[in-house]
């Protein structure tokens, strides 16, 4: 396989994920659609880290889940070392995730309590080697269990503990295990760290990282938590409403943000120092997220913008590039 | 003690009784909070920080909990020995609380206006009218729009953010001299966590209502807080002004604790730092320092005694034996 620093490993383009839902009455019927990604371009490169930000019901976790296929999206493609995704079998699905693995947010949630940490850890081998993708033996998982465990700094004395035994920051160390069990070169991470305290996140972050050198890993990385994805992430797409509004190198976004969406997000995170937080000027949005159940016919952030302009109501502004490769999809940029 | 001081909490202690062993949730905790004051309380799960408050209201579930000692003064009375019927007229009245998740606390069979009109009417005397005016005034203020239309709606027809807005207005409408704030915008988008921490700010300024705010969030207490309390294993680790803490932190675990959280101000590539290791069980902790196993300057003193809380100055105190005359 030719690979190549600047290839990207994954592609995404027109990524359109609707849900359809039913309202009213069994006579009232009315059906209708929540669009939750509506139209996601985006690429990683090899080795990278892109961080996926926004607020709650912003579609960063269901463009993650549409990525790996737990969604087969309404429309677009998904392209996985020049692999199509969208159209593919099942059993093709299964082989490609080999190289594309999930960690889950919650680590009370995402590991069965009735199974041993050996028994989670070893799942993914255990299920490709009979599916005749891996062979691997038995002392082999055994083997490559306690090499991961030790790895995510676990004792591999715990293999046969069960993880109500373990602390929510180990328990996502289990979690980042078995998702490493395959050796995938893609882990997508659906807010790994949001469920942590400080001082267990600063270390699951750090293991994210030190991975990410060892095994050459790349990342999507999503957080609600400026903060946390500024520190992980090369480049940084945020999002709003099922739609990428902006889409940067991290250190340029942080420095210069450009949509009126990520001004306000930036200058309403709070920053762990009083002299700052005097100083600071805050950008407060009014109103609170729309609904994402109409279909689009302007800008999503026309009604809480404070830099609002008739044509906003009017036309959807697409991602453009604003020079540089920061790209952002706002009228007030470009023509 | 100033005449300005409206709580004094003194030695505080709620233990407890489980299968494990005896859990001291709360062990000794003392601060004081001035009228108008902003206090965070700060501190990882488990570290007693919604226990001590739940304490201060005599809401800790008993058994298996139970205060085994301290004060409360609240207003020159000690609410630890106060009646049943004399501690319900100071919750909700005078000292009033809001949790993390606003739709747990709002009971969703029961019309907004049904929930305010009743605590108005309790605590306040006025007639349901009069309540109902009072309940619109204050959803107005809380920044609701149409309060006369959104009252007689249900919980489940607001969002998350209105939702906090409504405990809020429900909290401050018996113009509490306290308000307990106990995560408030943990479950909040950052953009709404802007609004709610904004609206509380201007309300406590407005009503000169004290607050206490509880949060796992070093950012929201550097926004919002005079003083602070660092928790860790159910004791005060260090307390101290907002900007003492953060410019000077001097219990090592504290020190950890800020350098641990990566900042938007400071974009850097170096490596965070961490702190090793887990946060204790607290079940049958040994009467040693509990941050020993992970701190960095830990020395032989630590693993055989709790050190002494010394005082550094007015109001900044530090528990550890790298301070005060344990030295």
């Amino acid at each position: 396989m030719a690979e190549n620093k600047n290839e990207n490993l994954l592609e995404v383009s027109g990524l359109k994920m609707h849900f359809p839902y039913h309202t009213g009455s069994l006579w009232t019927k009315k059906k209708g659609f929540i669009y939750a990604v509506d139209g996601v371009d985006l690429a990683i490169k090899k080795g990278e880290t892109l961080g996926l930000v926004g607020e709650s019901g912003c579609g960063k976790s269901t463009t993650l889940r549409a990525v790996a296929q737990l969604y087969r999206p309404t429309a677009g493609s998904v392209k996985l070392k020049g692999q199509e995704l969208t159209t593919a079998t099942d059993h093709e699905i299964m082989r490609a995730r080999k190289d594309m693995q999930i960690v889950f947010q919650d680590p009370y949630a995402s590991l069965n309590p009735r199974m041993t940490t050996r028994d989670i850890i070893s799942e993914p081998m255990r299920i490709f080697t009979r599916a005749k993708i891996l062979s691997l033996s038995r002392t082999e998982i055994d083997e490559r269990v306690e090499q991961l465990m030790e790895r995510v700094g676990l004792s591999r004395f715990f293999k046969n503990r069960y993880p109500h035994e373990f602390s929510g920051g180990q328990r996502q160390r289990i979690g980042i295990a078995r998702a490493l069990a395959l050796k995938p070169d893609l882990v997508l991470c659906d807010e790994p760290v949001s469920a942590l305290d400080v001082s267990i996140q600063a270390q699951i972050l750090n293991l994210f990282k030190d991975l990410q050198e060892e095994f050459g890993l790349t990342y999507m990385f999503i957080a609600h938590d400026l903060a946390v994805i500024q520190y992980i992430s090369n480049r940084i797409a945020v999002m709003y409403l099922g739609v990428i509004v902006e889409l940067s190198d991290s250190a340029e976004l942080y420095k210069k943000p450009l949509h009126p969406y990520t001004q306000a997000l930036l200058s309403a995170a709070p920053i762990p120092d009083p002299a700052v937080e005097r100083k600071r000027q805050r950008i407060i949005l009014t109103g609170d997220v729309p609904s994402p159940d109409k279909a689009r016919t302007g800008c999503y952030f026309y009604d809480r913008c404070s830099k609002r302009m008739d044509k906003c109501a009017q036309s959807v502004p697409k991602l453009k590039d604003a020079g540089s490769g920061h790209q952002v999809a706002c009228f007030l940029y470009g023509d | 003690m100033t005449d300005d001081v409206i709580l004094q909490v003194k030695d505080l202690k709620a233990y407890f009784k489980l299968d494990e062993g005896l859990l001291k949730a709360v062990d000794g905790v003392s601060f004081d909070l001035r009228k108008g004051e902003t206090l965070g309380i700060v501190g990882e799960s488990g570290s007693g920080k919604s226990v001590t408050n739940l304490a201060i209201m005599r809401l800790i579930p008993s058994p298996p909990g139970h205060i085994a000692g301290g004060e409360v003064v609240f207003m020159g009375d000690d609410i630890l020995k106060m009646s049943d019927d004399g501690i319900r007229k100071i919750r909700g009245n005078k000292i009033s609380m809001i949790f993390q998740d606003p739709m747990t606390c709002l009971n969703p069979f029961l019309k907004i206006s049904t929930q305010m009109i009743e605590t108005i009417v309790l605590h306040q005397g006025l007639d349901k009218k009069a309540a109902k005016e009072k309940a619109v005034e204050m959803l107005k203020l809380a920044g609701i729009p149409a309060p006369e239309k959104r009252i007689d709606q249900y919980p489940h027809q607001f969002s998350g953010g209105m939702r906090q807005r409504v405990m809020i207005a429900m909290a401050l409408s018996c113009e509490p001299e306290i308000l307990i704030a106990d995560e408030p915008t943990t479950a909040l988008d950052v953009t709404i966590q802007a609004q709610i921490l904004e609206l509380i700010n201007e309300l406590s300024e407005r009503l000169g209502t004290a607050v206490i705010l509880i949060t796992h969030s070093l950012g929201v207490v550097a926004g919002m807080c005079d003083s602070i309390c660092v928790m860790y294993a159910g004791r005060i680790v260090e307390r101290g002004t907002a900007d003492e803490i953060f410019s000077d932190p001097r219990h090592p675990y504290t020190q950890g604790l800020i350098k641990s959280v990566p900042r938007l101000d400071k974009v850097s590539t170096q490596r965070l730092y961490s702190i090793p290791g887990q946060p204790p069980n607290v079940i049958n902790l040994p009467d040693c320092c509990p941050f020993f196993p992970r701190c960095e300057r830990a020395m032989d003193v630590c693993k055989t005694k709790y050190p002494k809380v010394a005082e550094l100055g007015d109001k900044r105190t530090v528990a550890c034996w790298l301070y005060g005359e344990g030295k």
